[in-house]
C-alpha cells in the first residue's frame, strides 16, 4: 500500500513540477485511458479529415494546387500514423485502435462530418480548421505526456504551414470572381460555426476537461481556446474581404477580445450523435478501405513469415 | 532540320512525357484515403507527387513552345489531344492491378530515364536526370510489392497474376517508335524505345520468376494514345479533372 501511494507521489511530483510522463513511467489507469481517449481521436480525425479533402484532389483548379493538396493530405496522414505509434505507447495496439473506431467507441473530430461542397471549402479547411487545431495543438505542446507533447511540436510546424496555404487560396478566390468572392464566402458561412464547436462545450459543460486539467493534459479551457481563435480569425477575414457569419460580433474594447455569438449547440449534438451530412459515409469509407486491404495485408503477414520461416531452417 | 521545325519537335515529345506522369498522376491520386494500410496510402502520394511534378516540368517546358501554360495543356484540352500511353490511364482497379502496373512501368522508366539522362536537349537531360533518382526509389518499392503480393497468398498471387494478363498488352506500345521519335532519336535528343524491350523484358521476367508470376504467352496489343487515340476511360478522366476550368473558364485559382 506505502509502495501504490509512492507512485502516486512520484506521480503528482511529476505533474507538479511540469515534468513530462514516459511510456514507462508509472501513471493511473485514468491518466492512461483518458489519454488512449484524446489521443486516438486526435489520430482519427488525421485520417478522416483526408477524405473531405481528398474529395477535391481529383478536381483540384491547377497542378500548383493538386501538388500541393496532395502534399498536405500526405502530412496529415503522416500525423495519423505519428499519433498512432504515440499512443501505442500508452499499452495498446494499432489494430484496437483502428477497431474502437470501427465499433464507434473512438471518435473522431465531428468537423469532417460537414461536406466539401466546392473548391473554396479546401482553402477554407486549411485556414479555419487546420487554423482552429493549431490553437488547440500549440497549447498541446505543453502537454504532460511527453510522446504527445513532442508529437505536437512536430505537427504544429505543418500545421501552420497548412494555414497559411489554405488562407492564401482563399484570399485569391476572395480577390477574384464574383463567383470566386460568393465561393470563398459561402465557404466560410458553413464552416465558421462548426470550426467554434472544435473546441468542444463550454468549460462548465465539458466532460473530461477537469481531471484533464489537473492532470495537465489540458493546457487551456475550451472557451480559452475558443476565443483565441476568434480573436486570431477575425482580422484575417477582414484583410481579404469576407464576412465572418455573426451578427453579434463585435470588439469588446473592455475585454480586449471579440464577443461572439453563441454556439447552435443543437446542430453541435445532432452532428456528434450521427445526423451530420457524411458520419455514416466517413467511417463507411475507412471500412471499406481497410476490408479491401484485408487481402493485401494477409499477404505481407504470409510473405514475411514465409521468409522468417526459411531463414530460421 | 530548321529550329523552328526541331523545337516543334521537341515540344510534341515533351508533351507525350508530361501527358505520361500527369494522367497516372492523376491514377494515384484516386487511391487517396484508400489504400490498404496508411503507410501505403502515404507511399502512393509521394510516388504521386513525384509524377506530378515531373508533369508539371514536362508540360511547362512543351508550353515554352506551343504557347500554352501548363494548365492550359492539363485542363483545356479534349482526350483526343492527349499524348499519354494507354496504361496510365486505365482504371486504378486493385492494389494488385495498381501494383503491377507501378512494377511494370517503373522497370521501363529506369532503363528510359537514364537514357534520356543522355539526351543533347539539356531540359530534357534534366528532367530525366530528377526523374532516374525518383524511379529508383518507385522500382525499389513495387519490386519489393510483386515479390510480397506474389509469394504471399493464394489470394494475392491469383489477382496479381489476373493484372499481369490484363496489362500485358498495353506494354507493345511503351517500346514502339514513330517518325517523331525516329527523328528525334537521328538528331541524338530522344530515346530508342526498340532497344529498351529486350532488356525490360529480361529484368520483369527474371522479377516475376522470383516471385511465382508468369509472364503471359498471349499477343494481344493494344495502341492509339501517341496519336490521341485513348480508351473510353481517359474522357471521365478528364471530365473530373477538368471539371473547376472549364465550369469558370479564364480565372486565377
Amino acid at each position: 500500500m506505502a509502495e501504490a501511494n509512492d507512485l502516486v507521489q512520484a506521480f503528482d511530483n511529476k505533474i507538479h513540477a511540469e515534468e513530462k510522463i514516459e511510456p514507462k513511467d508509472w501513471m493511473p489507469a485514468g491518466y492512461r485511458k483518458n489519454l488512449i481517449r484524446q489521443m486516438s481521436q486526435h489520430a482519427h480525425s488525421e485520417v478522416i479529415g483526408m477524405q473531405p479533402e481528398g474529395n477535391w484532389l481529383t478536381r483540384a483548379p491547377t497542378l500548383e494546387r493538386k501538388s500541393v493538396l496532395l502534399a498536405k493530405i500526405q502530412d496529415e496522414a503522416g500525423h495519423g500514423l505519428y499519433l498512432y505509434s504515440a499512443t501505442e505507447t500508452l499499452g495498446i495496439t494499432r489494430e484496437e485502435i483502428v477497431q474502437a473506431l470501427h465499433d464507434g467507441h473512438a471518435k473522431y473530430a465531428s468537423i469532417f462530418n460537414y461536406p466539401s461542397l466546392t473548391w473554396a471549402d479546401i482553402g477554407t479547411i486549411g485556414w479555419i480548421v487546420d487554423g482552429a487545431a493549431i490553437v488547440n495543438q500549440v497549447a498541446l505542446q505543453r502537454t504532460s505526456y511527453g510522446p504527445y507533447a513532442r508529437a505536437m511540436v512536430r505537427i504544429c510546424k505543418e500545421e501552420s504551414f497548412h494555414q497559411r496555404q489554405g488562407y492564401e487560396s482563399v484570399a485569391v478566390l476572395a480577390r477574384g470572381s464574383a463567383q470566386q468572392k460568393a465561393m470563398a464566402q459561402d465557404a466560410l458561412n458553413r464552416w465558421w460555426w462548426p470550426a467554434l464547436m472544435m473546441f468542444g462545450p463550454h468549460d462548465a459543460d465539458s466532460a473530461h476537461s477537469a481531471q484533464s486539467m489537473l492532470w495537465k493534459i489540458k493546457r487551456k479551457s475550451n472557451d480559452e481556446l475558443r476565443q483565441s481563435f476568434v480573436d486570431q480569425t477575425v482580422p484575417q477575414a477582414e484583410i481579404i474581404g469576407l464576412e465572418i457569419p455573426d451578427p453579434d460580433l463585435k470588439w469588446n474594447e473592455q475585454r480586449q477580445h471579440y464577443d461572439f455569438g453563441e454556439i447552435d449547440w443543437d446542430e453541435f449534438k445532432q452532428v456528434i450523435n450521427g445526423n451530420g451530412l457524411c458520419n455514416r459515409e466517413r467511417l463507411a469509407q475507412h471500412k471499406q478501405a481497410h476490408a479491401n486491404g484485408a487481402w493485401v495485408r494477409a499477404a505481407v503477414a504470409a510473405y514475411v513469415k514465409g521468409k522468417t520461416g526459411e531463414s530460421g531452417e | 532540320m530548321g529550329d523552328e521545325k526541331l523545337n516543334n519537335q521537341i515540344a510534341e515529345y515533351a508533351l507525350r512525357l508530361g501527358d505520361d506522369a500527369l494522367v497516372f498522376g492523376q491514377r494515384l491520386c484516386e487511391w487517396c484515403a484508400d489504400a490498404p494500410t496508411l503507410e501505403e496510402d502515404i507511399a502512393i502520394s509521394n510516388v504521386g507527387l513525384d509524377y506530378l511534378g515531373r508533369a508539371r516540368m514536362a508540360l511547362q517546358y512543351a508550353g515554352k513552345t506551343l504557347g500554352r501554360t501548363e494548365d492550359e495543356l492539363a485542363f483545356l484540352r479534349d482526350s483526343g489531344e492527349f499524348r499519354n500511353l494507354l496504361l496510365v490511364e486505365l482504371p486504378r482497379g486493385d492494389f494488385a492491378f495498381s501494383m503491377v502496373r507501378q512494377y511494370l512501368l517503373d522497370e521501363f522508366e529506369l532503363l528510359f530515364f537514364a537514357q534520356l539522362c543522355k539526351s543533347k536537349d539539356d531540359t530534357l537531360g534534366a528532367i530525366a536526370a530528377k526523374t532516374v533518382k525518383e524511379v529508383r526509389y518507385h522500382q525499389r518499392r513495387s519490386a519489393n510489392w510483386m515479390q510480397r503480393l506474389g509469394l504471399g497468398t493464394q489470394e494475392s498471387q491469383a489477382r496479381t497474376q489476373a493484372a499481369i494478363d490484363q496489362l500485358w498488352g498495353y506494354m507493345p506500345e511503351l517500346f514502339e517508335m514513330d517518325e517523331l521519335e525516329a527523328s528525334l532519336l537521328q538528331a541524338g535528343i530522344a530515346v530508342d524505345r526498340v532497344e529498351l524491350h529486350s532488356k525490360w523484358l529480361d529484368i520483369v521476367s527474371a522479377q516475376f520468376a522470383s516471385a511465382n508470376l508468369q509472364v503471359p504467352e498471349s499477343d494481344w496489343q493494344v495502341v492509339g494514345g501517341r496519336k490521341g487515340v485513348h480508351t473510353e476511360h481517359l474522357g471521365h478522366m478528364l471530365g473530373e479533372m477538368q471539371f473547376l476550368q472549364r465550369a469558370y473558364p479564364g480565372l486565377e485559382w
